[in-house]
């Protein structure tokens, strides 16, 4: 049985019922039975949809709170880039990351800052690459999961390197013992995030065997502190916090990493339900003429993330303000030094990326084909409206269910009315029956 | 995307008593999404079935570009998808001109594509070789001002070749 950790879950108690999440999934993972919407664990690929669409708020992101920093002797925050464009009053990227000092860590590292260090190895990947194409992005754990389920035959095009955040938090942790001289097991890494799917990235990863974060903290939770703090004080620290530069702060919303990366023809694409059409074209066949692809599962990448404070086009407009300010364009490792990490593959996944066959009606192919030909009939049989009050997505979905047996036919309303009809008629017509001892028509009389 | 209803599928009479299933998709002419979606719902079926990810897709491939071929250059037809439990029979069907010279057609880079559907970016005259190319079997009948029939099988099995009853129609 599929028993892994998903970081989207339901809060039952404010679930209403509504049904209007299920048809929103991608995976068709979501069922309401008995008033309360249920996430099939093994489908969830941990997009975000659902919270975004909920207005019960019932939809939450499973994240780890503050207390866990007491955990370690020394604590790094690895705020995203999308953070920075987070903040209505503080446009400035030192500032933010002074503050996280105010709030319990020990030192920052720019997730940005790792992301051209990614965007070098990328770029260096592609020019030496000779397979297939196009070649996919592998920064959102989403899209991967995505791909397990759906587009098994295109993982081999996923690019074989970490995501910025593991390499935020290698570089951090390893940086960190240097100077300090603690041991690895003291220094705890601690993504900020603006999404749910990196939570599960990060205990239950996909493309290494264990991640280097520690602990992943929503960006809706620490936003109120970070605020408090920035309305109090304003100075800029030195020596300077802020390393990254515009390159790598772009990886926040779509079109950046393409940018960073500056290889070839990139195309870039986000919103999981454009991501889920773009790659049945790459499928087909098309689009090989493209180098890269970069596939966000949120609308407008990063900064669209279900645990962003801001409204992803206000986000991103401030994150783009941010950019245009940037002073700091130089890169802050120099192509020395990025060559050698390239050179020794130190950020390169450990794991292939492995296809996930949960859609399966049966083991067997001939019990397969009878169960879908019930699944036909009764889809045929059920009205079409798909108006999903049955708890399924939509018609044909709940004869899938119906012929999983998780559900029956009756969880149809209309059906259910149908039924009810019949019945009521059947009951009038048994009314309307005279009793032969009552009637005039009885044997005995006719004599 | 509200979901189209001429999009319908219906269990095919079994050859020897194996089941047998067939998916059908009606293809309109200038109709540019319905090869795409056609494509899709295969694949998606396929993936139910359990079949393997390199035989899903170039099933989807055959679909996507017979699809696309009875939009570009006939009239109108209708694509079926017949699975049995050894092969994966893909027919398409047209009403249109027919197909003059198959050999012709046949080659990498022969197209009579008019220019309006060039500029959509089809017409490549790689349609037809990549069907050869993602079928085990391929038979294409035609008769000029009438139309044509092809006929793509898949063996799912190697070892298992038996035909299975697509109750065809040649034109
Ligand atoms: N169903 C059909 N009816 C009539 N003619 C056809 C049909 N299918 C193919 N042809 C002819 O065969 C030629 C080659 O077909 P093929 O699918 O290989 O290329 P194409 O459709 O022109 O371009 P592409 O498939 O690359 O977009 C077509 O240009 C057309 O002349
Ligand atoms: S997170 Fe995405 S995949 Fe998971 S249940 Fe919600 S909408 Fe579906
Ligand atoms: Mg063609």
């Amino acid at each position: 049985m599929y028993n892994q950790f998903h970081a989207v879950r339901l809060d039952y108690e404010k679930c209403k019922g509504c049904t209007n999440c299920i048809k929103r999934c991608p995976m068709e993972a979501i069922r309401v039975h008995d008033g309360k919407a249920q996430i099939t664990q093994e489908r969830c690929i941990d997009c975000g949809e659902c919270i975004r669409v909920c207005q019960n708020h019932a939809k939450i992101a499973l994240t780890d709170t503050m207390e866990r920093l007491s955990t370690y002797k020394y604590r790094i925050a690895l705020p995203a880039p999308a953070f920075f464009g987070q903040f209505k009053n503080n446009e400035n990227i030192e500032d933010i990351l002074n503050s996280f000092f105010h709030l319990g860590f020990d030192d920052v590292f720019e997730v940005a800052l790792a992301a051209e260090v990614v965007a070098s190895i990328v770029h260096k990947y592609l020019t030496a690459y000779k397979g297939e194409k196009p070649v996919f992005s592998s920064a959102c754990p989403a899209v991967l999961r995505l791909m397990q389920i759906k587009f098994p035959e295109l993982l081999g095009q996923v690019v074989p390197i970490l995501t910025p955040m593991e390499v935020a938090a290698r570089m951090a942790k390893e940086e960190a013992q240097k100077r300090t001289g603690l041991s690895q097991k003291d220094i705890g890494a601690f993504f900020i995030s603006p999404c749910p799917a990196k939570v599960t990235e990060t205990k239950n990863p996909i493309s290494t065997k264990q991640s280097a974060v520690d602990g992943v903290i929503g960006a809706n939770l620490i936003y109120k502190d970070i605020v408090k703090y920035l309305a109090k004080n304003h100075h800029e620290t030195s020596p300077r916090l802020n390393k990254a530069t515009s390159s790598g702060i772009g990886w926040g919303y779509i079109t950046g990493e393409s940018k960073s990366i500056g290889y070839g023809t990139s195309l870039a694409v986000s919103g999981i339900h454009n991501v889920i059409s773009l790659l049945e074209e790459v499928e087909r066949g098309e689009l090989k003429d493209v180098d890269f692809m970069e596939l966000q599962a949120c609308t407008g990448g990063c900064v669209g993330g279900p645990l962003n404070i801001q409204n992803l086009f206000v986000g991103r407009v401030r994150l783009r303000h941010l950019i245009e300010k940037q002073t700091n364009q130089t890169s802050f490792y120099t192509d020395k030094e990025l060559s050698d990490i390239y050179e020794k593959g130190t950020f390169k996944s450990t794991e292939l990326i492995q296809p996930r066959t949960i859609m399966m009606l049966d083991d067997d192919v001939s019990r397969a084909l009878e169960k879908m030909e019930r699944i036909d009939q009764i889809t045929n049989n059920l009205p079409g409206l798909d108006c999903g009050a049955c708890g399924s997505p939509s018609c044909r979905a709940l004869a899938e269910d119906i012929v999983r047996e998780l559900a029956l036919e009756t969880d149809c309303v209309i059906k259910l009315r149908e039924k009810v009809k019949m019945l009521a008629e059947e009951i009038l017509d048994l009314a309307r029956i005279i009793p032969p001892s009552m009637s005039d028509t009885s044997p005995k009389k006719e004599k | 995307m509200h979901e189209r209803k001429d999009v319908v599928s219906s269990p095919c009479q079994p050859a020897a008593n194996k089941p047998q299933l067939t998916l059908r998709f009606k293809i309109d002419e200038k109709d540019f999404l319905i090869a795409g979606e056609s494509a899709s719902k295969t694949k998606k079926a396929l993936q139910q079935l359990g079949l393997k990810q390199e035989i899903v897709k170039n099933i989807a491939i055959i679909v996507y570009e017979a699809a696309m071929n009875i939009v570009i250059h006939s009239n109108h037809g209708e694509i079926k998808i017949i699975i049995a439990p050894n092969q994966v029979v893909v027919l398409s069907e047209d009403v249109g001109e027919g197909i003059p010279d198959i050999e012709l057609a046949m080659k990498e880079g022969y197209s009579t594509a008019p220019n309006e559907v060039r500029e959509m970016g089809f017409g490549a005259g790689m349609g037809l070789p990549n069907i050869k190319q993602c079928s085990n079997e391929l038979d294409i009948k035609t008769t000029v001002g009438l139309g044509t029939t092809l006929r793509a099988t898949i063996y799912l099995n190697p070892a298992d070749t038996k035909q299975v009853e697509t109750g065809t129609m040649y034109v």
